[in-house]
């Protein structure tokens, strides 16, 4: 990696500079910065004013008024986004009374369904991704049947109400074609059959509404709440990210995707790489893991691990999604940066890495004007790591979120101390 | 056939290997009934037909070797012979003779890695129902069942995790039951038959499960409660005990008829002659505690909690009872009985002086018990806990070798020691690290820039794509 002294500083931190009594001014000074969008910076100064990135540089000065935190010898980075996950929705995967991610929906069909508003900001496994992990954004996706719903992105504040957590809502139109037993079908083409019809007949809704009031239209594939959903997908504010394994089945949702003129997400993607030169050429992006490569599947007998460096390779779009993400195992949600340097190991470079689980899945997920980077006028979303963030040794030492040092014990913390010393007292 | 005794080899501080105050039955072996006479129990009726093949010796220089026996040797070389261990040290290497040689430069040498907890082969991929076999799920107690009779040699996650390191492991039924039945300890090698996988002489262990698993599984038929699953243990055992005494007795004086064989009793009763190993699984403190006083009253040993996720309670316990504990570095919160778990439960049970081991019960956690290792090791260094690299490779060789009571045969290099060996790409700790060769009983098995060397099961042929050597990765 090249190491530039670039100096960055803008108006907008002198202006914010004038009137700095009545400012919240971190100054983290000393670090090693990685921006993602440019290159790293060393022996850096980062000025968080009010939870904004103000000012970064080799040769910032620090404002007056500012708290410093020193990070020599720490290598910084944007807070990390985890793409998918159930985060908030899913407190402990085996007890239903705590699993809000899946809707009952109609015929495995719930894209009205908003799994943001299950949200509950309290669930302990929040500040173990983010305080194990420097995750402080995370995409919030439902599960199960041929249309899941629609996702949303949160902010890991702490402390924090549902409300100030949501950065954007909805951020995606989450379905599933392989798998077909789970979407409901008995044939992976009956699935994309009636993915295909659900596509069509939410167009002809929205180009006949008043006849669909009025009753006088034949009966359609969903309810009039989910074909309203689905309008997002097709004027294209919000892609439809498909769970899709094998290869034919990805090559079927790039079809979809030209025949509706929809933008198409693939995840899980086991066989994505066999498709490469096809996703690349048609701009669709991949959410996948860098730890899979076992056959466990008929959709995923060619999965592998190089999986994540050949989409690269091919110029596509790729974002790292954890084994904890999706699969309801939340608290190895946190686990994300070790995803990133098994893909180093296999063969994708480190920046790469860096950038499929920050500012990568920030733009899939249409948040990258705020977060996923570290940049002037962003939000203050970082992480001093004590080292390499992708290796073992590494710890997350100082978390910000919004410019707010997150400090909280996890639950799990306090019960390590309350054991440190056996026997117990309680 | 010599082993090597192999002396401090246990985890951290000094084991406190103080008897438990037990009413434990006096353990004897059993003699050797008659062969084929199906009226008698036969000790061995699967026998292993493994044999280690002829290879050639290999010697590996300018290497860091952790010998999970000792310290660190920097420098070093390691001498591989007829399948077992020659030499190693860091002074001037053998004459070579017909050996290959490997300048390691740098690269680091291990133990063949030990997973004491997989269910590889029983819950083979690409799964489904066809190859569902690790449950017996029709009654809460089957000891009769035995793992090796599931076990799909071609199931295709063995040479993934071969190319982990992953030199022996012990598949084991699932945990649905009680008494889920007999594990195996196989050789991570290509072979017909699961007996040319077995490891020579290891001996079985038994599964026994706590908790939610059984009482869910049998919720409508009982158990459906922990203290059903407790009474379900005991009337076991008692009948166990019954078998065993009747069994012994006629073994003694062979008066009359022998009385009459049954599977279920046959594996109960060698538990608790002592010939059959413990593997318990096990989530919670308190539930730990009953089973360590269940073995008490029926006087047979532990040898090894699994999961284990609240093992940190009760560590000082594990460590006077001399009961293992083989866990995950950072599972937990899936169900109600694993959210106390915690990333620096293995450091912490290290700490207390029980041994530590760092088990996968999953094809995707086996290929990475290394990372998995380094990252309890940093969760124990967040609260003060450190573990130099030579004491953590114990972890995930000599401590699982020992829950095994294979620790004088693999799990450390040491002379003698069988030539299980791995040659990593760098520090195997760190998240770029990758096996680049694997040897078991001193013959080569993979070798990462070799293509010609990698083994595909029969099930991958065809459907499995291969991989291209252009994508070998970085290092």
């Amino acid at each position: 990696m090249r190491t530039t002294g670039r100096i960055v500083a803008t108006t907008l931190a002198l202006a914010l500079t004038g009137v700095a009594q009545a400012q919240d001014i971190v100054a983290i000074t000393g670090g090693t910065i990685y921006p993602v969008s440019g290159p790293r910076i060393e022996n850096a100064t980062i000025v968080l004013t009010n939870g904004v990135i103000t000012a970064m540089g080799a040769s910032v000065a620090v404002p007056a008024g500012a708290r410093r935190v020193d990070a020599t010898g720490k290598w910084i980075t944007p807070g990390l986004v985890a793409a998918s996950s159930t985060l908030g929705v899913v407190e402990v995967g085996a007890v239903a009374d705590t699993r809000d991610s899946r809707a009952r929906g109609k015929d495995n069909i719930a894209a009205s369904f908003r799994v943001w508003d299950a949200f509950n900001p309290q669930a302990v496994s929040l500040p173990v991704a983010r305080q194990d992990g420097g995750i402080t954004t995370v995409g919030v996706m439902p599960s199960g049947g041929l249309i899941a719903g629609l996702g949303a992105v949160f902010e890991l504040r702490e402390g924090a109400s549902a409300e100030s957590m949501l950065r954007k809502a909805p951020v995606a139109m989450v379905a599933t074609l392989d798998a077909s037993s789970a979407a409901g079908s008995a044939s992976r083409a009956e699935a994309l059959g009636r993915l295909r019809t659900l596509l069509r007949d939410s167009r002809e809704f929205t180009l006949a509404r008043a006849r669909y009031d009025a009753g006088s239209m034949r009966e359609l594939s969903a309810s009039r709440a989910d074909l309203d959903a689905m309008q997002l997908v097709l004027k294209g504010t919000i892609p439809l990210v498909v769970a899709a394994d094998r290869a034919s089945e990805i090559l079927n949702a790039i079809s979809i995707g030209k025949e509706f003129g929809i933008r198409v997400v693939i995840s899980s993607g086991a066989e994505a790489w066999s498709v490469a030169p096809q996703l690349a050429a048609a701009r669709i992006p991949v959410l996948t893991g860098a730890m899979n490569n076992i056959p466990e599947s008929f959709n995923a007998l060619g999965q592998r691990q190089e999986n994540l460096a050949l989409l690269r390779a091919a110029g596509v779009q790729v974002a790292i999604v954890g084994n904890g993400a999706g699969g309801e195992d939340n608290f190895n949600v946190r686990n994300l940066r070790y995803e990133a340097g098994n893909a180093v190991a296999y063969g994708m470079s480190w920046d790469d890495a860096l950038r499929a689980i920050t500012l990568t899945p920030a733009e899939i997920l249409g948040v990258s004007d705020r977060v996923g980077s570290l940049s002037i006028g962003k939000s203050a979303n970082l992480v001093i790591w004590s080292g390499d963030p992708f290796e073992y040794a590494t710890i997350p030492e100082r978390v910000f979120v919004a410019g707010k040092d997150t400090r909280i014990m996890t639950r799990q913390d306090q019960l390590t101390a309350r054991y440190r010393t056996l026997p117990v007292k309680y | 056939m010599r082993h090597i005794v192999v002396l401090l080899c246990v985890a951290g501080s000094a084991l406190q290997a103080q008897e438990t105050s037990s009413t434990a039955t006096p353990v004897k072996p059993m003699a050797l009934p008659g062969t084929g006479a199906v009226a008698l129990p036969n000790a061995n009726p699967f026998p292993s037909t493994y044999r280690a093949p002829a290879s050639r010796a290999t010697l590996i220089t300018n290497a860091t070797i952790l010998t999970a026996a000792g310290p660190q040797i920097d420098r070093g070389f390691i001498l591989l012979r007829d399948g077992r261990i020659v030499s190693l040290g860091n002074g001037t290497p053998p004459a070579a003779g017909d050996a290959e040689v490997i300048d390691a430069n740098g690269r680091y040498v291990t133990p063949g890695l030990i997973d004491t907890h997989s269910h590889l082969g029983v819950y083979a991929a690409p799964g489904g129902e066809a190859l569902s076999d690790g449950n017996e799920a029709t009654a809460p107690t089957t000891a009769r069942v035995w793992a090796e009779h599931s076990v799909w040699p071609q199931d295709p996650q063995f040479p993934r995790v071969l190319a982990g390191g992953v030199t022996a492991l012990q598949v084991l039924p699932g945990s649905a039951n009680l008494i889920g039945g007999r594990s195996v300890v196989l050789k991570v090698v290509p072979s017909v038959s699961v007996q040319g996988m077995k490891f020579p002489g290891a001996k079985y262990g038994v599964k026994m499960a706590c908790g939610e698993n059984p009482k869910r599984v049998y919720a409508s038929r009982g158990p459906s409660t922990r203290m059903g699953n407790v009474a379900g243990y005991r009337a076991a055992w008692i009948a166990a005990e019954t078998y065993r005494r009747r069994w012994d007795k006629w073994l003694g004086d062979k008066s009359g008829d022998p009385p009459q064989r049954d599977l279920e009793q046959e594996t109960m009763a060698e538990v608790l002659r002592g010939n059959i190993l413990v593997h318990n699984h096990c989530y919670r403190a308190d539930e730990m505690m009953q089973m360590i006083d269940i073995a008490r009253e029926f006087g047979y040993r532990i040898r090894s909690f699994h999961h284990g996720v609240e093992a940190y309670k009760l560590a000082d316990v594990m460590a006077r009872d001399s009961i293992s504990g083989s866990l995950w570095s950072d599972w937990g919160g899936f169900k109600m009985e694993a959210i106390d778990g915690i990333r620096a439960n293995i450091a912490l049970v290290h700490n207390a002086g029980a041994r530590a081991i760092v088990h996968s019960d999953d094809p995707s956690g086996a290929q990475r018990l290394n990372q998995d290792a380094a990252k309890a090791r940093a969760a124990g260094a967040a609260i003060g806990i450190n573990v130099v690299d030579a004491t953590l490779i114990r972890w995930i060789t000599l401590n699982a070798a020992w829950a095994l009571d294979l620790h004088d045969r693999i799990g450390s290099l040491e002379p003698g020691k069988n030539a299980d060996v791995v040659l990593w790409s760098a520090n195997p700790f760190s998240v770029y690290a990758r096996a680049d060769r694997v040897w078991i009983d001193g013959a080569s098995r993979f070798d990462r820039m070799d293509p010609k060397q990698l083994w595909r099961t029969d099930f991958e042929l065809g459907w499995v794509p291969l991989p291209s050597t252009s994508t070998q990765g970085r290092r």
